[in-house]
């Protein structure tokens, strides 16, 4: 039999990830909870090492040596992370602390020119953090929000996405890929729909960027939001990504140092993109190691990751399915994410008893409450990979659910 | 016997499977809900006072083995008691109840009854002070 090479070569890639060799319990660690956040490699790691050991100062201020290299690596990073979802340049970028922030920063800034009876439509998978800050401005600026259903499937609704954006909708903020059903929805068709209705398309990036090639422009997304800690980067740094001349015409999140241009005691006017939109003093070494945690995902090839994370998502889908007790959750075509439940047994005590395995899995409603009602359940156990998980870890995952069912006599 | 074994031991198992004093009533003194939104753990608890004494006892809920063991076992404790002796149970009570090893994660799970029956006395004897 001819041998299927690998997509990648893991043996190698494992070793870049230090946590990997963790003991938990005396059993070798299986981390299956990345959509919380990814493990680092080592390669990340250093680089904050480096800048803290070689270069650390403030940075478009000090007109010292360390303050120019500071800078240079600041700036730089902003510059890698245009490359990576093919923004036209580092003015497309404003690093936030996360993809909450960069939502909250959309959500006030943008809500601030609409008025009373907009709309803006989201889905019924939304992440809270795509949820409750339209929720809450849209409360306090008199504006309606919309939810887009989701079917039996897992998918959003066809039509009540055409049903939800008319042309009474301003801003429309879809997750790219759901954090709870894995599904990857078809943002590309969404912005049209949009665009054709006259708003703005927001996308809630956090479980795409680090798992999939994402190209902003060929979207057409306005905005795009996610989280260096998910994509082996450490936390602490996020991204928006936004059109110049809509980030242009936005009014500052937050006020302070670093964003102005000029101060007097009757006003101020702002610095350039995307400075204007970062305040204070920023996470630079955070900074740098989202810079490496860029270059290492690049180094492998985002099409590679997708195509591992895929395998890997369907085969643990397939062999949860062949255990009758198991409910799976979310449509056939999935991203790196896997939701379950047993009929009779808590998500709570299936993530505890798979600890005492080593597996590490998250349990619970996942930042997505309003979603969990829909599912009918108040809480799910979630399964989550990325490019350093094995076949091998599945298989012992799915032997160490053998042991739940065991201890809890079913 | 491994950490995990103890944690689920069969009688919390068994009250978990089994919970004693499962079920509604209609005309309770007090009937209280509470919940433990981050884990999806829900408990409603009905008591029937009579004399500042809990007469009778019903729990409904479902959540962790932990959560539902800890409300199961607690109602077979309260059932008979006066008002003022309940009060005074404390979380440390509740931990000698179960009678297993927690991690702080977990504390919240088992300790879901105890809240709910301090909030049920409280909302009663509210409720009595006012009529």
């Amino acid at each position: 039999m001819p041998q299927t090479k690998p997509i990648l070569n893991f043996e190698q890639l494992r070793k870049d990830f230090p946590i990997l060799n963790r003991k938990i319990h005396g059993k070798q660690l299986v981390y299956f909870d990345n959509a919380a956040t990814s493990q680092k490699p080592k390669q990340v790691i250093d680089a904050m090492d480096d800048y803290y050991k070689a270069h650390n100062a403030n940075i478009h201020r000090s007109i010292h040596t360390l303050g120019e290299e500071a800078t240079e690596l600041y700036e730089k990073a902003h510059e890698k992370v245009a490359d990576f979802i093919n923004a036209d340049s580092y003015q497309n970028i404003v690093f936030t602390k996360n993809t909450t922030e960069s939502l909250n920063l959309l959500a006030y800034s943008l809500t601030a020119k609409l008025n009373k009876g907009d709309e803006i439509v989201v889905s019924q998978m939304e992440h809270h953090s795509n949820l409750v800050p339209w929720q809450q401005l849209a409360k306090q600026r008199g504006l309606k929000l919309k939810f887009i259903r989701i079917n039996s499937e897992g998918k959003l609704d066809e039509k009540s996405i055409n049903e939800s954006i008319t042309n009474k909708t301003k801003i429309v903020s879809i997750t790219h890929v759901s954090n709870v059903l894995g599904t990857v929805n078809d943002v590309k068709k969404i912005a049209k729909i949009a665009h054709e209705n006259g708003a703005l398309m927001a996308v809630d990036g956090a479980q795409a960027a680090p798992h999939m090639p994402v190209n902003v422009r060929d979207i057409g997304a306005d905005f795009y939001a996610f989280s260096g800690h998910k994509m082996l980067g450490p936390t602490g740094i996020g991204v928006l990504y936004g059109k110049k001349e809509l980030l242009e015409g936005m009014g500052p999140f937050l006020y302070g140092g670093g964003m102005i241009r000029e101060v007097s005691f009757s006003g101020t006017t702002f610095n350039d993109l995307p400075w204007k939109f970062e305040a204070g003093t920023m996470n630079l070494a955070e900074a740098v190691g989202l810079g490496a945690a860029v270059d290492y995902l690049k180094n492998i090839g985002m099409e590679k990751i997708q195509q591992k994370d895929k395998e890997l998502a369907g085969y643990a889908a397939k062999r949860l399915k062949e255990n009758k007790d198991v409910i799976t959750y979310g449509p056939n075509e999935r991203a790196a994410v896997i939701s379950f439940n047993f009929d009779k047994i808590h998500a709570h005590d299936v993530s505890q008893i798979l600890d005492s395995e080593g597996i590490a899995i998250r349990a619970g409603h996942h930042c997505c409450m309003p979603l969990m009602n829909i599912l009918g359940v108040p809480a799910t156990a979630r399964a989550s990979f990325y490019l350093y998980n094995t076949k091998e870890e599945v298989d012992k995952f799915v032997k160490a659910l053998d042991k739940v069912k065991k201890m809890f006599g079913i | 016997m491994d950490d995990i074994e103890s944690m689920y031991q069969e009688n919390i198992l068994d009250h978990y499977k089994n919970p004693r004093n499962s079920g509604t009533i209609k005309n309770a003194s007090v009937h209280h809900h509470e919940n433990n939104p981050l884990c999806g753990d829900e408990l409603d608890l009905y008591l029937v006072i009579n004399n500042h004494k809990v007469v009778d006892v019903k729990i409904n809920g479902h959540g962790c083995a932990i959560s539902q063991a800890s409300a199961s076992m607690l109602s077979e404790k309260i059932k008979g008691k006066a008002l003022d002796e309940l009060k005074k149970i404390t979380k440390e009570g509740i931990l000698e109840m179960i009678g297993i090893p927690l991690s702080a994660v977990r504390l919240k799970c088992a300790l879901l009854s105890l809240d709910t029956l301090k909030n049920s006395i409280l909302i009663y004897e509210k409720y009595v002070n006012k009529n």
